[in-house]
């Protein structure tokens, strides 16, 4: 239950007398389950090793492959797709054009981008209390954020799109506005209780020792405890905009016309799109793509650190 | 007073966007929901059509076995991942990388793009492929008998890589003298998974399969996105079920019963699982 990040197996051999007398490659094949040391044929890990790991790549990567040759393909035949373009071209992409992919993937975008910006600002505020401060009915609030995340969001989904139509005291509908998408997902259990726990770790002496200096609530908050949860911004920003991307539910029932929906959700309405072909879709579902693969790629280490994190704490 | 104030902006959304659904959607279940007549009492009547509707049963099977197969499957082949990609080396952590691109895609694109690579017809692209090897042409999606098991594959092609990242954290946690003193007792490679690396991984693989299996409950998106529930009911789970009732014949009171009725069972599963966590730690 210690270890909480993918950190690359070490051999721990050098302490031990014992291991002084055995030839290296002994070592070496203790390094992984099935005595596996490199990728090359000569380290031990022979032909059928990466025989077998080309086979997994394109088993996992493969399909995205053939949505980016589909995409770039003029396709006179579209049940055929190919891991290269067989007629390279854009007309996809013009036709996508005037199918409005654009206001697609802008709402997408305003969404992703206000969401998150919500959804961080808000889990640092109430990190802040349940991590750094004291009060009555602690446990209850805590208990309060865990029951949402043990609702599962298609369940509500009903009573949240009347709600959504009609707030409750305001009188106000959010329907067909991209605020009924953004603000329900502004409050997300999972990254409260990542900032929190991160939260906690940040020595009390720091926040004593400002306070003495005189600085107020405010400044201790913004100017030393956000600061120094730059690490863990990272793990719940690439969380948040995973979780905020994946939506469908939510924009299709917000949603008043088909001008309205996100990216993902108005791929199905490309699909059911007569006058287009396939490579439509695909052009589409590759601008839905890119930007998952862009936060993932360059956010990779907060984001295996999180997901190992999380699955050990339970 | 200033931590509520701290917390004041998390609560006010928690309370709108998911306390009052949920007591509002517990509500509904209770009613006959008439818009512009006004809502009928009528008890647990809505329940009693949920729990005696032969759609409903046919949703709940399909939804057992979509959960149990592609916990399974993902969890499977997870492992096999999680044991040929363990290593340090750099050209490992690159197909791990790669290898793991399918969870970080939206759902939604995942399943449009499936359902291209599946076109039931010899040309499409996994039937080119079968073709290769002498097979198909396959109807995958198209087919009452094939549908479910090809919805199934996705969702084992999404979930397999994440499974495999949390395998590989409990792996690199082993110590590596046990493997050692291991090849010098002379273990074959089965004896060492089967009595170091399994045992090693128990705490990871009870909770995917916890995780997997309340996920797989609520399974909406992907099935939804590839065949809609059909053909002729053959992938309808629980979720499209309460979807098409609630937004497609506005049977709102039914639908919310259903709802709850799944919210419940999860509950249930959650608060059972950690009952059995708690009792083997104590």
């Amino acid at each position: 239950m210690t270890t909480t990040e993918l950190r690359p197996a070490t051999p721990s051999t050098s302490d031990s007398p014992a291991s002084a007398r055995k030839p290296i490659g002994v070592a070496q094949r203790c390094e992984t389950a099935l005595g596996w040391a490199g990728l090359r044929a000569s380290s031990g890990g022979g032909i059928g090793r990466i025989l077998l790991c080309v086979a997994v790549f394109l088993v996992f990567c493969g399909p995205l492959i053939t949505v980016i040759s589909g995409a770039f393909d003029f396709s006179p035949d579209p049940t055929k797709l190919s891991l290269l373009p067989n007629r390279p071209s854009l007309v996809n992409f013009d036709v996508a054009t005037e199918k409005g992919i654009w206001g697609y993937l802008l709402n997408s975008l305003i969404i992703a981008g206000g969401g998150l910006l919500l959804q961080v600002s808000v889990s640092v505020f109430a990190a802040y209390a349940l991590a750094r401060k004291k009060f009555r009915g602690q446990v209850i609030v805590m208990l309060a954020i865990l029951t949402t995340m043990m609702l599962p969001e298609e369940v509500i989904a009903i009573p949240l799109s009347m709600v959504i139509g009609d707030l409750p005291l305001l009188n106000l509908s959010l329907k067909g506005t991209l605020l009924g998408v953004i603000l329900p997902l502004g409050a997300w259990g999972f990254s409260i209780f990542v900032m929190t726990e991160f939260m906690r770790e940040i020595p009390l002496e720091l926040e004593e020792a400002a306070r003495v200096d005189g600085a107020g609530e405010l400044r201790i908050f913004a100017q030393i405890v956000v600061p120094l949860c730059r690490p863990a911004l990272g793990v719940v920003a690439v969380f948040g905009f995973t979780m905020i991307w994946d939506q469908y539910l939510l924009p299709l029932i917000v949603a008043t016309d088909p001008g309205d929906y996100t990216l993902t959700v108005a791929l199905a309405t490309l699909r059911s799109d007569d006058m287009v072909g396939p490579g439509v879709v695909l052009a589409g579902a590759l601008l839905a793509l890119v930007p998952s693969l862009i936060v993932y790629l360059s956010l990779q280490k907060s984001f295996l650190r999180g997901i190992t994190s999380g699955a050990v704490k339970g | 007073m200033v931590p509520w104030l701290f917390l004041l902006p998390a609560l006010l959304l928690f309370l709108v966007f998911k306390y009052i659904p949920m007591a509002e959607g517990i509500r509904l279940s209770l009613f006959e929901v008439r818009p512009f007549l006004g809502d009928l009492w009528v008890g647990l009547d809505n329940y009693a059509r949920v729990l005696s509707d032969e759609r409903f049963h046919n949703a709940l099977n399909n939804t057992l076995i979509l959960a149990v197969g592609q916990t399974a499957g993902a969890m499977l082949i997870g492992f096999g991942l999680a044991l040929l990609l363990e290593g340090t080396a750099r050209s490992l952590w690159f197909v791990r990388s790669a290898v793991f691109l399918p969870v970080v895609a939206a759902t939604a694109v995942v399943g449009e793009i499936w359902r291209l690579l599946y076109y039931p017809a010899e040309g499409g692209f996994l039937n080119s492929l079968l073709s290769w090897v002498g097979l198909g042409p396959s109807t995958f999606l198209d087919h009452p008998d094939t549908s479910l098991w090809s919805v199934m594959a996705v969702g084992i092609w999404k979930g397999a890589p994440y499974d495999m990242v949390i395998l590989l954290a409990g792996l690199a946690g082993i110590d590596r003298q046990l493997y050692e003193s291991a090849a010098i007792d002379g273990c074959t490679t089965w004896q060492r998974i089967r009595y170091i690396t399994l045992p090693a991984l128990r705490p990871a693989i009870t909770i995917l399969l916890t995780l997997a299996s309340i996920r797989g409950l609520r399974v909406f998106t992907e099935v939804y996105v590839l065949t809609g529930g059909g053909p002729a009911g053959s992938t309808d789970v629980w979720m499209t079920r309460v979807f098409s009732l609630g937004f497609e014949t506005s049977e709102l009171g039914v639908a919310s019963a259903g709802s709850v009725v799944l919210f419940l069972v999860t509950l249930l599963l959650t608060l059972f699982v950690q009952l059995l966590r708690r009792r083997r730690e104590a």
